[in-house]
């Protein structure tokens, strides 16, 4: 009963999550949001205190649920353990918790937290591990079949699938994400939760309330026959049939125990029958995530189609070398973002633009930064603050957004066509939604002149200049939001 | 939906009656199959050139939109090759229902049609037929006396032939950013002579009939009717733009063009056979709005919509022939039923398509039709899939419009943009045109092209933003 409801929520809670991040369209952040919302870290960043007082008290009523039913990355590695165990079956035995390695990485986490140093809480963070996965795994194979939808959809007249982009938005994300899926895929093929119970922060501070929980798996000792079956099929590992024990702290409340007893020994209840016994600490396996952030080069091939000939070939964009990084409206600052964002990826799979993208930029690592090749901010779209779960990008109007600067266009003279092709332009003033600039009469051609003031960055004009592969004007961004 | 979805749908009956009545005239007809009475149940009208005497077809083949292997023409799939086998096919249908005018140049289809129609030709003997092509020098470098003779020779060449029966100067008029259009036709034919030559030419029987196409700036056409006057040039055949929009609105439409009653007129009073281009103005005038569909349909339900348009081109006297560049057998089926025999217009259905003409003018759609001279634009922009997408959300009354508290408005808007995504590339679309201009001067409907993109980007922007 308890595996089989415990189940059924994790099959939700994975298809919300996973739809939600591949961006399926059909409004789905509006009836799934909520999903990404209620996710931990997230909400500690975003200092939703309902969320966190939800999860510390469901950990103090019912152990470790959350573990096993909200946490995408938590039901992730149950589906690799449940794999393993079809090809080797009863394969766990009891493991002391691993102290050293458990603690001193929440310390240490805490810590890059406090002072923010993004690169190590993303990287580790549960959920935004699984958002890397779907977004820079599963996404393109999503969109491959989106895009097939939507050409069926294009023969027959019909508008529900649109054809989007298929393009890998950051090498490095795609490798971390890689590596991620093929670690974790492997530890939980072999060790079930070990990463849950040895490394990862939120598993690890959720252990502190789980210790105490109300409803918890109990021995019952008159009744067990000690064949070590609960042991034996325990892939949290924290069952110890010979001393009727079960440490609390790594239980994810799975149920699984429950169903291979066939003496009807373990019970989930609050009715306290024996004492647990504290798990003694010894070293275990090191799990070597950091390894995850070496080798970067690997080249991806672009899947882009091919366009038709008979017209001019357009040259792809290139991005311009930002001295600052450009960051989506809502999100305040550089400074902000990079304290509150857990690079879950959802902003970027969410944006309809092709705009946003993980930074390879140590400092905000994985997190989102805005650049213009393929599209630019479309002034009604506010997307990425409407999905935010972390508030990492706070939610903004329509309205708002258009009085948020968050860069500033810089006319790049050699580049201009006006002056290189001799030809009359003016696009970017043509598609400035601010009117922050101008063509002014320079050395006999008119040429764009940006009224800084005015300039929000959204990129319209770097995007829409013929000028290629570099744009004769592009956005800086600025170190803070100005907002006026 | 262009012209060839619209043969397809609205055409479909008449094809596959067409097709199935000569495949069963021997076998049993145990189905009644629906067959539009009116039309095509004699044979092709043929109408006398004055100068040689030819009985040229009422129809004639125009090769600008002949089809590829990838589908579509050559304005869909431009890098496809052109498909020779369908070609030959719809030349021979062509030929034996008694087509005789197949009208090509050296430009047409990325070069290639003048090829295609040689191959196509010459498997039939040459004197079923007459070949009108022309002598494009449009660009500076073929503008020397011996680029232009090369390009004749070339033709012939291709063409597989010795003598070319209606050889045009063409598209006189057009006009450039450094030339006018009196110095621009100085340029490419009185200067290096070549006119002159041309003359010679045809002393020589290698031209039976010389003429010109006219596009743009109505000095040049009247100069050269002057000297027609005057004697100084015999012009045998004149090609001009004609259509039931065009008679009368072609000045409302572009201030600079001239109605095509004007030229007829001119022509028509010296003696002088017109060959008819644009009767369709690019399938436009087969992809009507439905109100104007029925008013069409409530007069004959069964007649195909073009099929005005056609009768129209072909009733004035003096129309030699009319082309139709016909990519699709199915056009090729419907266009000769439309002419065998061709049923002229009545003074009363004359009224009745100027009444039509004024309301498809007051559609306010741009007077594009698709002939693709203003490709390729330098900056990667598709000019006339942009113009005719928005074309066909007018007519076809997809536009939003409405109150926007309606579901139906949403919708409309929905499809429009979403539309808008498929049909055109986003990099290829009308926010992209810097407005250089250097599109302008290539278009023979005289369109400012880079005010017409700017409008339809700020619709789209305006749709975007709501």
């Amino acid at each position: 009963m308890l595996r089989k409801t415990r189940i059924l929520l994790q099959v939700v809670t994975i298809t919300l999550v996973t739809l939600l991040l591949l961006g399926i369209g059909f409004r789905v952040h509006l009836w799934a949001g909520w999903v990404a919302k209620i996710q931990f870290l997230p909400a500690f960043l975003a200092l939703n205190f309902g969320v966190l007082a939800m999860v510390i008290f469901a950990a103090l009523l019912f152990g470790r649920i959350y573990c096993s039913v909200v946490c995408p990355l938590g039901i992730m590695q149950d589906f690799f353990s449940w794999l393993g165990g079809k090809v080797k079956k009863n394969r766990f035995s009891y493991a002391k918790e691993n102290k050293v390695l458990r603690y001193g990485f929440f310390a240490i986490f805490a810590i890059a937290l406090i002072i923010g140093f993004a690169p190590l809480t993303t990287l580790f963070a549960p959920y935004s591990a699984y958002g890397r996965i779907v977004n820079s795994l599963f996404k393109p194979l999503y969109d491959l079949l989106n895009n097939w939808l939507a050409s069926m959809d294009a023969a027959n007249d019909r508008y529900n699938f649109t054809e989007v982009q298929i393009w890998t938005r950051s090498v490095t994300t795609f490798i971390v994400a890689l590596l991620t899926l093929l670690i974790l895929g492997f530890l939980a093929w072999k060790k079930g939760r070990a990463y849950c119970n040895s490394i990862c922060p939120v598993g690890t501070f959720l252990s502190f309330f789980s210790r105490f929980s109300l409803l918890r798996v109990r021995f019952d000792k008159d009744k067990c026959k000690s064949c070590g079956m609960c042991e034996k099929n325990c892939k949290a590992q924290a069952i110890d049939f010979k001393n009727g024990t079960v440490d609390y702290s790594r239980c994810v409340v799975c149920g699984d125990c429950l169903d291979k007893c066939k003496f009807d020994a373990l019970h989930y209840t609050a009715k306290r029958t024996v004492a647990t016994t504290k798990p003694v600490d010894k070293e275990r396996r090191a799990f070597l995530v950091g390894a995850a952030l070496a080798g970067t080069s690997a080249a991806l091939a672009q899947t882009e189609m091919k366009l038709d000939g008979g017209l001019a070939v357009i040259e792809d964009k290139k991005a311009p070398k930002r001295q600052t990084p450009v960051t989506p409206p809502g999100s305040v600052s550089a400074r902000y973002m990079q304290r509150h964002c857990t690079a879950c990826q959802l902003c970027v799979s969410s944006c309809p633009n092709n705009v946003l993208r993980p930074s390879t930029d140590l400092q905000h690592f994985m997190q989102p930064v805005m650049s213009f090749e393929r599209g630019y901010c479309r002034p009604e779209c506010t997307r990425c603050s409407e999905v935010c779960p972390a508030g990492a990008i706070k939610p903004i109007s329509r309205e708002e957004k258009t009085a948020i600067h968050v860069g500033h266009a810089v006319w790049v003279k050699d580049n201009c066509v006006v002056l290189t092709d001799g030809v009359s332009c003016g696009n970017c003033a043509r598609h400035c939604p601010t009117g922050a600039i101008q063509m002014i009469d320079y050395e006999g051609h008119q040429v764009p002149a940006v009224d800084e003031n005015k300039c929000i960055g959204c990129g319209a004009c770097e995007h829409l200049c013929p000028a290629r592969p570099f744009s004769a004007i592009y956005v800086e961004g600025n170190e803070m939001h100005h907002y006026h | 939906m262009d012209r060839r979805e619209f043969i397809k749908h609205i055409g479909a009956a008449t094809v596959a009656s067409s097709v199935v009545l000569s495949a069963c005239k021997s076998g049993d007809k145990e189905t009644p199959i629906a067959k539009n009475v009116i039309d095509g149940q004699g044979e092709m009208t043929y109408r006398t050139n004055p100068n040689t005497g030819d009985k040229v077809s009422i129809l004639g083949y125009g090769m600008m939109r002949l089809p590829v292997e990838a589908g579509g023409s050559a304005r869909e799939n431009p890098n496809s090759d052109i498909d020779q086998e369908m070609v030959n096919q719809q030349v021979d249908y062509a030929l034996a229902h008694g087509i005789n005018y197949f009208d090509t140049s050296p430009v047409y289809c990325k070069g290639l049609s003048e090829h295609a129609t040689g191959i196509a030709l010459a498997r039939h003997p040459r004197n079923s037929y007459y070949i009108a092509t022309k002598l494009s020098n449009f660009s500076p470098s073929t503008w020397s006396r011996e680029a232009s003779q090369a390009m004749f020779e070339n033709s012939l060449k291709e063409l597989q032939t010795d003598y070319i029966d209606y050889l045009l100067l063409h598209s006189i008029g057009g006009e450039s950013k450094e030339l006018n259009s009196t110095e621009m036709f100085n340029a490419r034919y009185m200067d290096n002579g070549i006119l002159d030559w041309l003359v010679e030419q045809k002393e020589a029987g290698r031209i039976r009939n010389l003429g010109f196409s006219y596009h743009g700036d109505v000095e040049i056409f009247d100069m050269l009717l002057r000297w027609h006057d005057e004697g100084r040039y015999h012009w045998d055949f004149v090609q001009i733009q004609m259509n039931y929009v065009d008679w009368n609105y072609a000045h409302v439409i572009e201030p600079e063009n001239v109605n095509a009653s004007y030229l007829y007129d001119e022509l028509h009073r010296r003696g002088i056979p017109a060959v008819i281009m644009e009767p369709l103005l690019g399938g436009r005038l087969a992809n009507q709005p439905d109100f104007i569909v029925k008013q069409m349909k409530e007069r004959e339900p069964e007649t195909p919509v073009a099929r005005w348009a056609f009768r129209y081109a072909g009733t004035p006297e003096g129309i030699l022939t009319v082309l139709s560049g016909m990519t699709y057998m199915e056009h090729l089926v419907q266009n000769v039923e439309t002419y065998s025999p061709l049923r002229p217009i009545t003074a009363e259905e004359d009224e009745f398509l100027m009444k039509v003409a004024e309301e498809f003018v007051e559609l306010k759609t741009v007077p594009c039709t698709s002939c693709n001279y203003c490709m390729p634009c330098p900056y990667g922009l598709n000019i006339p899939v942009i113009f005719s997408y928005y074309n066909t959300s007018i007519t076809e009354g997809k536009m939003p419009t409405g109150s926007r508290e309606a579901k139906e408005y949403w919708e409309a808007r929905k499809r429009f943009l979403i539309g808008y995504d498929r049909n055109v590339p986003s990099l290829r679309q009308a926010n992209h045109c810097i407005g250089c201009k250097q599109c302008v001067s290539h278009c023979p409907q005289n369109i400012n092209i880079p005010e017409e993109l700017h409008r339809i980007d700020d619709y789209v922007e305006q749709l975007k933003r709501q």
